[in-house]
């Protein structure tokens, strides 16, 4: 369920990585505040596997976004949603932090995970 | 046009009023549907008639029925019948049957040859006709008349026009701006005969057009014509209503009252054909418009408050490439009516104001440069804001005024295509700032105005005053985005002034959440909820990127540090773009380009083979590109590495096709080979591409140098363009390619090599300080304050006295060069930021993959073109 990817430190702030994780490919970022997001890295404009090399951002009410480099489409990284095309989003998953290393879990928006503890889980572990 | 229009009004009225849709049969005498007379012309762009087609009918609202002439009317039965004998009844006819050509009755008017300018099948014919012909006439040297004579230049006839009034365009210019329209038009090679009356058309031995005679004064001449074509006006095509007994003018025209009801209440007439309740038949599509929406608002609503009682004639053209503009009473026939005028037949300008006695303004005529075309009309019946030659005085000159749209008063109309006047416009862009500010993603944009007003969407012309006002607005236009209220060039200062060395610190202490931030700038928004916004976005990291990279030399000399930051040093890593990220060009399915560098375009064959080499071990698709290099398609980011290391170890370097940056120097063999070279191209273009190398600016920038006049470098073509003289280097600026080619300005000739790159240094530091983020020189020379002129004093006799500081950005970025790709392969930390996967960094790709296609490959998509 839930799979070890890197070590915290690994990750340098507001630069994404992509992951592997269950088979399928994970872009996961470690933004400025230390927080931890991890969205499905199919661009689901292009169908390139590239949403870990966009750049991150911060929308004036704190959301934080990435920005897809194929077509510079900006999802908002809490919910996976496009943000000038609600219909599309990407799939978002648990991620958290344990002894210095970063662990992602299952798609929280999928159906299959309604869980409210994995939804917590998504916000950064201290 | 005029009959689609009233059709969709008709229509919307329906729905709006949730009234039942209305049965309408369109009878169109053309095979096809209905599509943008107005821009002909432009169907020689790409000869495709559907770039011309206006928006269908819904599906099932409208029968259409064509092609189907309309033969007669019946007024007592109510029917029409078409030329194939069909009758079909009607409650309410409505005529829109617009205007035929005028054709002088001269001899051999309708001999092979000759030919009309009003439909597609004209224009069609034409192009058809035209192919393996030489030359051309067209009669008529009105609006038409030039738009025929750019169709006859764009097939590469040698054109002629011949105008029986002694100037082009009488109907909207006088006798000052048709010598302006006259001379850029002759330095097409268009030849003009003005006073000059068409005799007959000359027909050779098989009967076909080969001449035109005709008659200025007193003398006869002879011109050789191939194609002959009449665009000397319309009359209204009224014959159909003149058969059915409705009344007609004198001079033709179908008489409509204000709801443009013919003498029959049952039969309305609209556009061309009609003559309006003001008694004139207008040829211009705007009023056809207003007509169409008068007529329709009555017969679906019964409404008379779109009645028509006369338009406003203002036009603003561009024809074969020179703008003119005429509006309100252009010709200051009003009584005691006074006149200013601009005029410099050197640029080729001509502007003229018309001014009633009291001060108000009355209309104008402006040839050359119609900039302030729509904030001029908009001010008829105003007191202007200044006196009448200092708003015609070129922008620059000592003691212009510039006028923008936010002077006029709220009541004045700048959108005239939708009628929309400054003031909606101006609570449009405040409503549209407040939910901006609200929602947190606040940049107003002209299509945001459009969408709420309708303004700007029309013929467009009104676009350039919406988004000034948008700026005088605080819409902060020039703020680079929400984090930053600054300008790029606000910025660049910022952060050379206080060598600022990363994007973290330039948004704490000067981002538009930063403490005191908002009361330095005014304009900042606090962020709407209590969390600390401590990132900023894809606008202002790679722009701050940008400028961090560009001053990168300069900054680490000011520290005493040996080195200058790499792109992806720590923080700066996570501020690169698309292809900044990785050094290399991301391509639609995630695999990226590699271009190494080629100064000048010049190689050894040992360096083909290892490129040669290194593309086949790596299975990369390769193609040479337009700046003379060779680029190698289809690397996963895994592999770039191993590919820079190839090419690196055999003596290559990045070519910074990724960058905003120098791209490339093209250059010809010059004097070492070509018998007309002048002098060494090819040196000259090596040793810029070395000096400028990596050099990151707000946009690209390319450059060539060419061995002489021949110009095969394209130069003029460039943002950097040098050309050989027998004395030295021409240099050029501000040239462009891409979707808004710009022939290059000339800035200096004859220069010593000496001169010639301390000028290029200056010009590039000056346009890398001043320019927007993403701008390239073409329009930022383009709107350099003061013009060329000044740019030239600026960097060539250093008026401002800044050379040597801009000298000096040069200097530092040339002495702290270091190769992008070596730096990444000589450093750990970078290299592993190529890992494919962080948990598995060898593993390919999945979604990568390829196809063969002519010998190569190519990326296999799993979705369709966006």
């Amino acid at each position: 369920m839930w799979t070890a990817v890197c070590k915290y430190t690994e990750l340098e702030p507001g630069r994404g990585v992509a992951a592997l994780v269950e088979g399928s490919a994970v872009a996961l970022f470690r933004l400025g505040d230390g927080s931890l997001h991890a969205v499905g890295n199919i661009d689901p404009f292009s169908g390139a596997s590239v949403i870990s090399r966009g750049i991150t951002g911060m929308r004036g009410d704190g959301t934080a976004t990435v920005a897809s480099p194929m077509y510079k489409d900006i999802f908002d990284l809490a919910t996976g949603v496009a943000l000038d095309a609600p219909e599309v989003r990407l799939p978002v998953f648990a991620v958290r932090r344990h002894r210095g290393v970063v662990w992602v879990g299952p798609d929280v928006t999928s159906g299959s995970a309604p869980d409210a503890e994995l939804l917590t889980a998504a916000t950064p572990a201290v | 046009m005029v009959a689609h229009r009233f059709v969709s009004s008709l229509l919307e009225h329906a729905r709006e009023g949730g009234l039942p849709a209305p049965a309408v049969t369109v009878f169109g005498a053309e095979d096809r549907p209905a599509y943008d007379r107005v821009r002909l012309s432009s169907w020689f762009d790409d000869r495709d008639p559907g770039g011309l087609h206006l928006e269908p009918y819904p599906e099932g609202a409208v029968e259409v029925v064509a092609p189907a002439t309309v033969v007669a009317v019946d007024r007592e039965a109510q029917t029409v019948t078409t030329a194939d004998g069909a009758v079909r009844g009607y409650d309410t006819l409505v005529l829109a049957t617009g205007s035929r050509p005028f054709v002088p009755p001269v001899e051999q008017h309708t001999a092979p040859g000759c030919f009309v300018y009003r439909t597609l099948d004209d224009v069609e014919a034409i192009a058809a006709y035209a192919d393996g012909r030489r030359t051309g006439v067209v009669v008529g040297g009105g609006l038409l008349g030039l738009e025929a004579a750019k169709a006859l230049t764009s097939l590469g006839l040698e054109t002629t026009v011949v105008e029986f009034a002694p100037r082009l365009m009488p109907l909207q210019v006088d006798d000052g701006g048709a010598a302006a329209l006259q001379a850029r038009i002759a330095e097409l090679g268009v030849i003009l005969l003005t006073g000059t009356r068409l005799d007959r058309v000359v027909v050779g031995d098989d009967g076909v057009a080969r001449a035109v005679q005709a008659i200025r004064g007193e003398e006869t001449i002879a011109v050789d014509a191939d194609i002959v074509v009449f665009a000397a006006g319309v009359r209204p095509e009224d014959g159909l209503a003149r058969d059915a007994g409705l009344g007609v003018g004198e001079r033709g025209g179908i008489v409509v009252d204000r709801l443009c009801r013919t003498s029959d209440p049952r039969v309305y007439a609209i556009g061309e054909c009609a003559l309006a309740a003001d008694g004139r038949v207008y040829g211009l599509v705007a009023p056809g418009y207003q007509m169409a929406e008068a007529a329709a608002a009555h017969i679906a609503a019964a409404s008379d408050e779109r009645a028509f009682t006369g338009a406003d004639t203002s036009t603003k053209l561009k024809l074969l490439g020179v703008e003119v503009a005429s509006f309100g009473d252009a010709f200051g026939a009003a009584d005691g009516a006074l006149a200013a005028t601009y005029s410099d037949s050197r640029r080729r300008v001509y502007r003229k104001l018309t001014v009633a006695p009291d001060g108000r303004l009355l209309g104008g005529i402006l040839v050359g440069d119609a900039d302030d075309y729509a904030t001029l009309r908009a001010l008829v019946g105003e007191q202007p804001p200044a006196a009448p030659e200092l708003l015609l005085l070129p922008a620059g000159t000592a003691g212009a005024v510039t006028l923008g749209p936010a002077g006029l008063p709220d009541g004045a109309v700048l959108c005239s295509c939708h009628n929309v006047t400054k003031g909606a416009i101006c609570t449009a862009i405040d409503d549209l700032a407040e939910k901006g500010a609200e929602t947190g993603n606040g940049e107003v944009t002209t299509k945001q105005v459009g969408l709420c007003t309708k303004a700007g969407t029309g013929c467009g012309s009104c676009v350039t005053s919406i988004k000034s006002l948008i700026t005088a607005a605080g819409g902060g236009s020039s703020a680079l985005c929400e984090h930053f209220s600054q300008t790029r060039s606000e910025l660049y200062t910022i952060v050379r002034r206080d060598r600022i060395t990363t994007f973290a610190e330039l948004l704490a202490k000067h981002g538009t959440a930063a403490v005191g931030g908002a009361a330095k700038t005014g304009a900042a928004k606090a962020p709407a909820s209590a969390k600390e916004v401590n990132d900023g976005c894809d606008v202002c990291k790679p722009a701050v990127g940008s400028i961090l990279a560009s001053l990168g030399g300069l900054l680490a000399e000011a520290e005493g540090a040996g080195r200058k930051p790499h792109v992806l040093d720590g923080g700066q890593a996570a501020l690169q773009d698309t292809n900044d990220h990785v050094l290399a060009n991301l391509q639609r399915n995630g695999s990226y380009s590699v271009v190494p560098r080629i100064p000048g375009g010049e190689i050894t064959p040992d360096k083909l083979i290892v490129i040669g080499e290194v593309a086949r071990d790596f299975g990369l698709y390769t193609k040479i590109t337009g700046g003379q290099r060779i680029d190698l398609f289809g690397a996963q980011m895994a592999d770039l590495p191993k590919i820079w290391r190839r090419l690196v170890d055999a003596g290559f370097e990045s070519g910074h096709a990724y960058g905003k940056a120098l791209r490339t120097v093209k250059s010809c063999v010059g004097s070492t080979w070509c018998r007309y070279g002048v002098q060494d191209s090819v040196k000259m273009a090596i040793d810029l591409e070395l000096r400028y190398r990596g050099l990151r600016a707000p946009h690209k920038i390319k450059m060539a140098v060419s061995g002489c006049a021949r110009e095969c470098a394209e130069a003029q073509s460039k943002d950097v363009g040098v050309i050989a003289t027998e004395r030295g280097w021409n240099l050029y600026v501000g040239g462009n390619g891409g979707a808004r080619p710009r022939h290059a300005d000339l800035l200096a000739t004859d220069l010593d090599d000496e001169t010639l790159v301390r000028t290029v240094d200056r010009f590039l530091a000056l346009y890398i300080a001043e320019a927007d983020r993403l701008e390239r020189t073409a329009t930022w020379v383009e709107r350099y304050e003061g013009g060329l002129d000044r740019l030239r004093s600026v960097l060539l006799d250093d008026v401002e006295e800044r050379g040597a500081d801009l000298e000096a950005l040069i200097a530092a970025h040339v002495d702290a060069y270091t190769d992008e790709w070596r730096a990444v392969l000589d450093d750990p930390v970078k290299l592993a930021r190529f890992a494919t996967f962080v948990n598995a960094p060898e593993a390919p790709d999945p979604t990568v993959a390829f196809v063969p296609e002519r010998g190569q490959i190519k990326p296999l998509l799993t979705l369709g073109r966006r």
